[in-house]
């Protein structure tokens, strides 16, 4: 099946953001929020309350309900979002109620992410972070006006303290509350500009007040919900069985004992595998041991093995008659290279992992005759709505998706698989509910892949040290030729998540990066930090090769490449200075790197041993600066930071997927080895935020650096070794000791 | 039919003895707070406590609990007061939260037995739990914290 998506281009969701030429005035959405899909919960318990915007809802006895437009998945936007239109307007956080958004693009949108819900892309933060500020302010001014009409007093002499409206003069106070009781909202809506934007030193929580998340209550006593914890009424169970070598399909299926099941349903031909329906889960799942079923065997997928194909990309990388697409082209660096003094040349290399959520994916719908109603751990609301469309063939219009809380996303959960599977089940039995529930088995063998990639990487050197040229040519399979054609296609075969991180903010007289795709068809998608997980692999241990071949620190190595660039240079500094880089550690080494990815500057030291015999590397400390422009919340950014080194290091060391003729040979957590506890170094976060700047994202800023920190460790500590191939298996480690 | 408590209140289900205990206490009783990871004894998100002893709900049948005491996170406390759930909320331990039942069941056992445990005796305990989030850290302090607390 493909995944046909229309993503519409940038544009402001009007309802709920009215953008006017010049200024930037807001008109909030007023009222009509009762007749949305979700508005069944929010309705029955604010009607008759005072309801500025399709936001936020105030009740009578003070309460602020917030809605939270993107998708909970352990990165803390439940919190992060509703609390900067609660600075904005200035309500008092511990009367704070926080709301899941429906599905409804125009209304909740991300302004900065093509004005869908799809949390993705580190952008969420980046691309809410000033509409909803805008959201909150203007809900301030309308409290304002309504306080100024109860009070009789001109609205000039107004102003705000968590929760309340204040008058200056008489010192008169009138609660949140008491104006939801008694006011009416002004129309037309007072209009608002940026420059009624709080100024850093006004804020009461962004970058002032660690908030406890909203969402850690819940889920500390086993009541936040989950996906795979919705029960509804009169509810039946899914599973799917999908071929071992993706694209086949059931030629014949033996269901003579499965079906004979105790509370077996239905057994299900589907385009892409066999369902099955029951009453029990337990039910389904035995049946799916009775099925036998015999695949076609026609799938170019079987021509797939992983340890043979790195190996041809890595052939294509390096020979330099093949040309690919520029994703980047400053100058001539093939010409400047040919013509240096000294040449650095490398192959790096990485292999698939899986994404490995702790919830397995799953997801219930209900269908109807004329309406389909999906619960799911979505990444992307937006795109769930048109793929069980398709799949139930209906109109988007007709489908009510419910976002849950997610167990994990990591890129994985933007998919569809999960979503077809439930509406696909649910179409068969109309009007009763059915939950799909993968097993871990099935969630490791048809994953959605990082890319095998590999990557070659040419800098050339002046006789002084000087580089000439960069260049840095991805060999990989494509994303968006899967996920987005019209994507991939308009920008002309290039994909710019694949390459994403190989652009760099290094000063570089020249430098040229080229996408070679390579096509072999197994399903490859979007792993926490993309194209950069790997691509800032590749470049920051070369340019410790540089700073080794011309024999001087890697610190100052980068340093010397960022003179422009002093917030880099800070992060750099400040990590260089926590790790006391210089002082030599018995029988251990530091390796330094940077990365610029999703709007952030990071840097990370990590201190490495290796156990010779064994080839077992062990990280035994890691310090990392990060400098996320205005540090909203920083408690919630040092967990960030430590679980994606932590994820980070996970990756570099222990996980891969072997694809042998068409096979994933893992299949649990016994053959998908994960980072556990016995295994993690201490972490030590630094962050130099900066409340003037934006924020960048917060997800994935800190695995890119971890990786290329444990290779350049390494060869500092084994007088050059390189490690060059992700993920550092004990049987390479001592490949690169011995060899 | 297998009778047992749950929770303190007893239970009948009528299910296959060898329906794997998690499904019975996710599916048939609804306490949801139970997580499925593996199904497999790999990762600890299923732990519950069977006669007080931390056992994974996914390699346990129906049958195996017939007459005894199971406790899920939903009992581990009545308000969530438990000293490990407060230290969880003071370290601000879940990210995504899926692991953190199984990893809270996990731990209250610990301390049970061990009311100041050492960060190895700690690591040596919870590393059959897997956090993909990879909040061990916190989960360590939030650890340390209610032995010290309480
Ligand atoms: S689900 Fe039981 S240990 Fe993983
Ligand atoms: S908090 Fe996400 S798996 Fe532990």
């Amino acid at each position: 099946m493909k995944n046909e998506l229309n993503v519409h281009t940038r544009s402001i969701s009007r309802r709920s953001f009215l953008i006017t030429a010049g200024t930037v005035g807001i008109a909030v959405s007023y009222g009509n929020l009762a007749s949305q899909a979700f508005a069944a919960t929010i309705a029955t318990e604010t009607a008759g309350n005072y309801r500025p915007n399709a936001w936020v809802t105030i009740d009578h006895d003070g309460t602020v309900t917030i809605i939270s437009p993107a998708s909970e998945m352990g990165q803390g936007v439940m919190t992060t979002l509703p609390l900067l239109i609660a600075d904005e307007m200035d309500a008092e956080w511990s009367k704070v109620k926080v709301v899941q958004s429906p599905s409804d693009a125009e209304k909740y949108g991300n302004p900065g992410f093509y004005g869908i819900q799809l949390t993705g892309g580190s952008e969420t933060v980046r691309g809410y972070y000033e509409p909803l500020r805008l959201v909150g302010a203007q809900t301030r001014m309308i409290l304002l006006h309504s306080a100024a009409e109860i009070l009789d007093k001109p609205v000039t002499e107004l102003n705000t303290e968590p929760g309340m409206v204040v008058h200056t003069p008489t010192q008169t106070r009138i609660s949140y509350g008491e104006i939801s009781r008694l006011g009416k909202i002004s129309d037309p809506l007072p209009q608002i500009s940026k420059t009624d934007l709080k100024q850093p030193e006004q804020w009461h929580y962004i970058g002032k007040q660690d908030l406890p998340r909203i969402d850690v209550p819940s889920k500390v006593d086993g009541s936040a919900i989950y996906g795979i914890d919705v029960q509804l009424p009169d509810m039946l169970y899914g599973a799917v069985i999908r071929p071992p070598v993706q694209g086949e399909t059931p030629a014949t299926i033996d269901d003579s004992e499965a079906k004979n099941v105790v509370g077996i349903t239905r057994i299900v031909r589907l385009p892409y595998g066999v369902g099955i329906i029951g009453e029990t889960i337990e039910a389904t799942i035995r049946a799916k041991e009775m099925l036998s079923i015999e695949w076609t065997t026609g799938s170019r997928i079987r021509n797939y093995s992983s340890a043979s194909l790195i190996d041809e990309y890595r052939k294509a990388g390096s020979d330099l008659s093949q040309t690919g697409v520029n994703a980047v082209k400053k100058g001539e660096a093939a010409q400047a290279i040919a013509s240096s003094d000294i040449l650095i040349e490398a192959d790096y290399l990485s292999d698939h992992v899986y994404h490995a959520t702790m919830e397995p994916m799953n997801a219930t719908a209900l269908v109807s005759d004329d309406e389909v109603e999906v619960w799911a751990p979505t990444q992307g609301p937006t795109f769930t709505q048109g793929f069980a469309a398709q799949t139930a063939g209906t109109t988007t219009d007709k489908v009510k998706v419910h976002t849950t809380m997610l167990g994990g996303g990591f890129g994985r959960r933007a998919e569809r698989d999960f979503v077809d599977d439930a509406v696909s089940l649910a179409k068969e039995v109309k009007g009763r509910p059915v939950k799909v529930v993968w097993s871990r088995e099935d969630d490791v063998r048809h994953g959605k892949y990082r890319p095998l990639v590999a990557q070659h990487v040419r800098v050339g050197l002046t006789s002084s040290g000087a580089i000439s040229g960069w260049q840095h040519r991805v060999a990989a399979d494509s994303i968006f030729a899967r996920t987005l054609p019209p994507v991939f296609e308009d920008a002309g075969g290039l994909d710019d998540v694949v390459t994403e991180g190989a652009d760099f903010n290094y000063d570089m007289p020249t430098h040229e990066v080229e996408y070679l795709r390579q096509d072999n068809g197994l399903d490859i998608g979007y792993w926490r930090a993309v194209g950069c997980g790997y691509t800032k692999f590749a470049v920051e241990c070369v340019i410790d090769e540089i700073a080794a071949t011309r024999n001087i620190d890697p610190a100052q190595q980068r340093l010397e490449l960022l003179a422009g660039e002093p917030r880099a240079r800070k992060v750099i500094e400040n990590t260089v200075k926590m790790s006391d880089w210089s002082r030599p550690r018995e029988g251990r080494a530091l390796g330094l790197a940077y990365s610029d990815s999703f709007g952030a500057h990071c840097a990370a030291v990590a201190e490495v041993s290796v156990n010779r015999e064994n080839g077992q590397i062990r990280v035994h400390k890691v310090w990392t600066s990060v400098d996320p422009g205005v540090a909203i919340q920083p408690q919630n950014i040092e967990a960030q930071m430590t679980g994606a080194i932590t994820h980070g290091i996970s990756h570099a060391l222990y996980e891969q997927i072997n694809v042998v003729n068409g096979e994933v040979q893992e299949g649990n957590f016994d053959t998908y080895r994960v980072i556990r506890m016995s295994e993690i170094p201490e972490v030590e976060v630094s962050i130099l935020g900066d409340p003037t700047q934006k924020p960048s994202g917060m997800g994935e800023v800190g695995l890119p650096p971890i990786g290329p920190a444990i290779a350049n460790a390494f060869a500092r500590l084994t007088d050059g070794a390189r490690l060059r191939h992700y993920p550092f298996l004990p049987e390479r480690v001592l490949e690169a000791l011995n060899g | 039919m297998t009778s047992f408590t749950i929770n303190g209140r007893v239970v009948e289900i009528t299910a296959e003895p060898d329906t794997p205990l998690l499904w019975a206490i996710r599916e048939h009783l609804k306490l949801t707070g139970t997580k499925y990871g593996c199904g497999l004894a790999q990762c600890g998100a299923c732990t519950v406590h069977v006669d007080g002893e931390p056992t994974r709900a996914c390699v346990t049948w129906l049958e195996d609990v017939a007459g005894k005491e199971v406790t899920t996170i939903e009992g581990l406390s009545e308000d969530g007061s438990h000293p490990l759930q407060k230290s969880w909320i003071a370290e601000q331990v879940p990210q995504c939260g899926y692991c953190q039942s199984g990893q809270i069941m996990q731990a209250a056992a610990l301390l049970k037995n061990n009311p100041a445990p050492s960060r190895e005796e700690i690591v040596d305990h919870m590393d059959g739990n897997i956090c993909r989030c990879a909040t061990y850290d916190r989960i360590i302090k939030a650890i340390q914290r209610a032995a010290r607390e309480s």
